[in-house]
């Protein structure tokens, strides 16, 4: 059993469940836990207590620390074979920085991740590379996510030059072609640059070089938020027909609601480094009970002008404080019409509210609010 | 803390100026660019018009050519490479094209200011915002600088920025996201303008602070009867605050609508297409519609209709006639007051 | 999934081969891959500064390597009773006599012929020498970061502030032997901070994107990132600083020699060093190295602009 630090009121909730940590004494141990099929709906990664907290310094040959910014400040979630969990959130927020520690290309501060029952901030060498292979990651914007110097062909193909285990030598144009089929795209454009395609044709090629090494878990940080309104349709419903197809767990970044909607089985909302709340999409869109979720819902612009009118808006006052000097006590306080002498001195966690606790709702989800209530803003009044 | 409103209303549109007609006008609009490829036909005949107190929203993906379109007005086009072979601006019936680089300094700013997308790069990072907003006042007005400073603290009071006085003397870069859009607002306030291009205003904010910004915007324009143009590719922020909406789509104007109505009943398989494609908050539905294919290369913009390859209804006629912006009418021939569409099958796609 | 999104993508890959082979132009040829580099090289072609100094360039090449081609005349050998200080017979095109005679009584023409191999040489091995030193120590400044970066910029601060000409003075002062591998070396010694610090300045900007931060996600090892990934990506810059600092080298191993510091042999600047004393009676003999070094320089300054145009996509 892992030890869930500070986190253990939440273990008898949904979204997180006890981690089965596999003890690998050995690399090839360890390797075969990563190669292990997860059934569907078990979960695949697990994250506990993660953080992230980027040093501020200040001087130039002797630098001294004076601060912190808490860039993702203990987050937990799990990830369930099969399904697409939307992270959502402001810029700021830390959505991003979470994928980068889950891709390993960052540095945890604290906390763990497990993928399969391993710890992946912990591992190195065979059984790093093995993770690696298994979590992929699609990027926000397709001009700068593809090496301008390498033909399209280059770009799907290498990871089968740096896991050379996955395609032999011989079979490995094939294999870039039928990617290149996969996600829509004429094989024949193996040759081609990426200069000479569309933001909407980037971003297929890549998904393609993220599908090359059959992952497990796909990472994807803004990946339509780059692209025309009329191409984001096209790639999101690639994206859904590759989960199918593929069996793909989707980790779903965005900050556009109303695709995360679209595409996510649960939905998480962070705020300041912190999950807000997390449950299903029908528990957060239509029962959202933490005050900034009804906030972030009630401001999302509706292309329908009398849906619009009909609906009850809350508009916040002021700014996403600095992460680098939060608030005390709950983080959205500055900001919530809601707040209380309580909020400044007690943090809340992220649990089921207690006004919520054993009721049969779609309201009694996690939410970390002190005074949580249910509040219908998506639909009219 | 916090403003909780049951029902925000939509400001009716109003006939604004109707006795010395429209504030602006654009008639017959072609720009062009050209580069090593050949000719980027970027802007190909716009008409559209602004009167005192109404919002025109001009709705397009990238590469319709909404912004070409805002900056030759604004006449802050690069040319070369731009050049722009035909049309006229009128600004209150003067055309703006052929006045002298003088007379057109004159209005720019004083008439018609711009907002635009990236405050942080709109501002200079080493100047206080006191300063430049002050600057607007001193060069057009001769004020000095304690008056020009007094008026910058009530413009910031205006645009509803915190402690105004106390953050005058602070820089640019001190302000957040949406603080400094609001500068930008208060700096094309500043000489009263009666016209601002608002060109993508909220696109690089946090949607709690896009609504803030946009609600902003339309009580100013209510405040001071100014022509407001919209420029963005967003459906939703549109459907908030205009009065009717031009959609563009490879430097043409493919339809345009009162708001409501656009939204109810497109008229042409473009904007139905955009509609359609956009998750819904308030629905989960299995698949999402999409338009498929790319948006055109302004370099080799298809013939006749340039929606055609995209377009579920294209028959031969698409690819050979390029359709007018015609009158929509309804099934029994009334007319629909504002609407057009230049689709040879507008019948069939309003009505059937 | 239902059927429809099958067909859905299968139109997408129609519609996508008809938006880059437009179907309102079925005549058009398909488009053909086009690399970043092959853009470049288009636009080079395109270029008359490029045509002028490449003509140059090949010219001086040439001669650097084919001296024999030009002249019959040993450039060493003088016959100081016949030719003392002989005028120019500007008739006699390409002959021994068409420059004049210095005051050994060597052929000014083939001595400005044979300096040119000194010069290229100089010229190229130090750009080649400080483009690697420069480049290697700009590209692990930049990838590394944190401390290496720290020691690796400011001992690139120490032999930028140092005095480029002086302190070479100084180091071929030391040698007796001035070869040409020596010339370079001291040349080189001094000369490789610009290209380290444009190199670094590259390297940071490019291990940001996107693209890197995809090849580490899959587990790419240091040098596949750094060689297959920034490299080519950070080449632009330093070609066009390169090219442009090749004139620079030849001018600067000029004046080693003008004072008296540069090579043993032939070389434009002993020439002009040697003219320099009998100016007011045999200009010729400073005129023509001078003319050739002044067109050497000017055309390797044209390239590396030429290069640059074609290279900075922001001037396109």
């Amino acid at each position: 059993m892992a030890e869930l630090s500070k986190n253990d009121e939440q273990e008898a909730t949904p979204n997180v469940s006890d981690v089965e940590v596999v003890d690998a004494h050995s690399e090839t141990e360890a390797v075969a836990a990563i190669e292990a099929p997860v059934d569907r709906g078990e979960p695949i990664l697990q994250v506990r207590n993660l953080k992230k907290h980027f040093p501020l310094t200040q001087g130039i040959l002797f630098k001294r620390q004076i601060g912190a910014v808490k860039a993702v400040d203990g987050i937990s979630f799990d990830l369930h074979q099969g399904e697409t969990l939307g992270i959502v959130g402001e810029s700021g927020c830390g959505k991003s920085t979470v994928a980068k520690l889950l891709m390993n290309l960052e540095r945890a501060t604290a906390g763990e991740i497990f993928y399969k029952g391993q710890d992946i901030t912990k591992l190195s060498g065979r059984a790093l590379k093995a993770v690696r292979r298994n979590i992929q990651m699609v990027f926000q914007d397709p001009y700068t996510s593809l090496n301008p110097r390498m033909t399209v062909g280059d770009i799907i193909g290498e990871p089968f030059d740096i896991h050379p285990e996955v395609a032999p030598k011989g079979d490995r144009r094939r294999k870039v072609q039928e990617l290149l089929d996969v996600v829509g795209l004429n094989p024949e454009y193996i040759n081609r640059y990426p200069h000479q395609f569309s933001g909407g044709q980037r971003q297929r090629i890549g998904i393609a070089r993220g599908l090359a090494l059959n992952p497990e878990i796909i990472i994807c940080d803004e990946p339509v938020s780059a692209l025309d309104v009329s191409v984001q349709a096209q790639v999101i419903n690639l994206m859904e027909r590759l989960q199918d197809e593929f069996n793909l767990s989707y980790l779903f970044i965005a900050h556009d609601l109303s695709i995360v909607r679209h595409i996510s089985d649960r939905v998480g909302v962070m705020y300041l480094g912190k999950m807000a709340e997390i449950g299903s999409d029908e528990q957060i869109y239509d029962h959202p009970t933490h005050p900034y979720t009804q906030a972030l819902l009630s401001a999302v612009p509706v292309p329908d002008p009398e849906a619009r009118e009909h609906r009850e808006r809350i508009i916040l006052t002021g700014d996403v404080p600095s992460p680098a000097n939060p608030p005390s006590g709950c983080s959205f306080r500055t900001r919530c019409w809601k707040a209380q002498d309580k909020c400044s001195v007690e943090t809340p966690l992220l649990a089921v509210p207690e006004v919520f606790m054993g009721v049969d709702s779609p309201a009694a989800h996690e939410s970390a609010c002190h005074f949580a209530e249910e509040k219908n803003v998506v639909h009219a009044a | 803390m916090t403003i909780i409103e049951d029902s925000v209303p939509v400001p009716a549109p109003r006939k604004g100026g109707a006795d010395d007609g429209p504030l602006l006008e654009v008639r017959d609009l072609h720009v062009e660019f050209h580069t090593r490829e050949g000719v980027a036909k970027a802007v190909n005949g716009v008409n559209y018009s602004v009167s005192a107190g109404e919002t025109l929203a001009v709705l397009g993906e990238s590469g319709s050519g909404k912004s070409v379109t805002a900056q030759a007005i604004m006449g802050i086009l690069d040319m070369p490479p731009a050049r722009i072979p035909q049309g006229e601006i009128l600004f209150r019936g003067q055309d703006m094209l052929k006045m002298s680089g003088e007379e057109r300094r004159k209005i720019r700013g004083q008439k018609i200011a711009m907002i635009f997308q990236d405050a942080l790069s709109s501002l200079n990072p080493v100047l206080s915002v006191g300063y430049q907003l002050g600057e607007m006042f001193r060069v057009h007005q001769g004020l000095s600088k304690k008056e020009a400073k007094a008026k910058a603290i009530e413009l910031m009071d205006r645009v509803k920025i915190p402690a105004a006085a106390a953050r005058v003397n602070d820089y640019p870069h001190q302000f957040s996201g949406g603080m400094r859009q609001r500068i930008m607002i208060a700096m094309a306030l500043a000489l009263e303008p009666d016209l601002i291009i608002a060109d993508e205003p909220t696109t690089a904010l946090d949607v709690t602070v896009q609504a803030q910004v946009m609600d902003l915007l339309a009580d100013l324009q209510r405040e001071y009867n100014m022509g407001l143009i919209l420029i963005t590719h967003d459906l939703g922020v549109v459907a908030d605050v205009a009065d009717k909406i031009a959609v563009m789509y490879a430097g043409r104007i493919v339809e345009r609508a009162p708001v409501h109505e656009l939204y109810k009943r497109p008229a042409h398989p473009y904007t139905r297409g955009l509609l359609d494609s956009i998750p819904r908050l308030d629905q989960k539905g299995q698949e999402l519609y999409a338009i498929k294919g790319l948006p055109p290369n302004l370099l080799r913009i298809p013939t006749g209709c340039a929606f055609n390859p995209r377009c579920p209804k294209a028959q031969d006629i698409c690819r050979t006639d390029v359709p007018a912006l015609l009158p929509v009418s309804e099934q029994d021939g009334t007319e629909l007051v504002g609407r057009g569409s230049a689709c040879h099958f507008w019948k069939e796609t309003i009505h059937g | 999934m239902p059927d429809v999104t099958k067909t859905d993508v299968q139109t997408a890959v129609a519609t996508d081969g008809g938006a880059t082979t437009p179907v309102a132009a079925p005549a058009a040829k398909p488009e053909k891959s086009r690399s970043l580099w092959g853009d470049a090289w288009n636009d080079l072609r395109h270029s008359w500064i490029f045509g002028v100094s490449a003509v140059l360039i090949l010219l001086l090449l040439t001669i650097t390597f084919f001296p024999g081609l030009f002249t019959d005349t040993d450039p060493i050998k003088g016959d100081l009773a016949k030719h003392f200080l002989q005028k120019p017979k500007l008739g006699h095109v390409f002959s021994a006599d068409w420059l004049g005679y210095d005051q050994q009584g060597r052929s000014v023409y083939a001595r400005t012929i044979y300096g040119t191999r000194a010069s290229v040489a100089v010229g190229f091995g130090t750009t080649l020498a400080v483009t690697v030193v420069g480049g290697l120590m700009g590209m692990i400044a930049g990838y590394f970061g944190g401390i290496v970066d720290s020691i690796l910029s400011r001992l690139t601060d120490v032999f930028f502030g140092i005095p480029f000409l002086l302190a070479t003075m100084v180091v071929l002062t030391s040698f007796p032997d001035r070869t040409t591998w020596v010339v370079i070396g001291a040349l080189a010694a001094f000369g490789w901070t610009q290209i380290a610090r444009v190199m670094r300045g590259a390297v940071i900007t490019t291990k940001q994107a996107d693209y890197v931060h995809a090849a580490k996600a899959l587990g790419a090892s240091t040098p596949r990132i750094m060689f297959r990934h920034i490299l080519p990506n950070t080449l632009a810059p330093v070609i066009v600083v390169s090219t442009i600092s090749l004139g620079v080298y030849i001018s600067a191993e000029a004046t080693l020699s003008f004072l008296g510091l540069g090579l043993n042999g032939v070389s434009w600047g002993n020439d002009i060093s040697d003219g320099g004393n009998q100016i007011r009676v045999a200009q010729w003999i400073m005129l023509y190295p001078s003319i050739m070094l002044s067109i050497t320089v000017l055309a390797f300054i044209m390239l590396g602009e030429a290069v640059r145009n074609a290279l900075d996509p922001k001037l396109r």
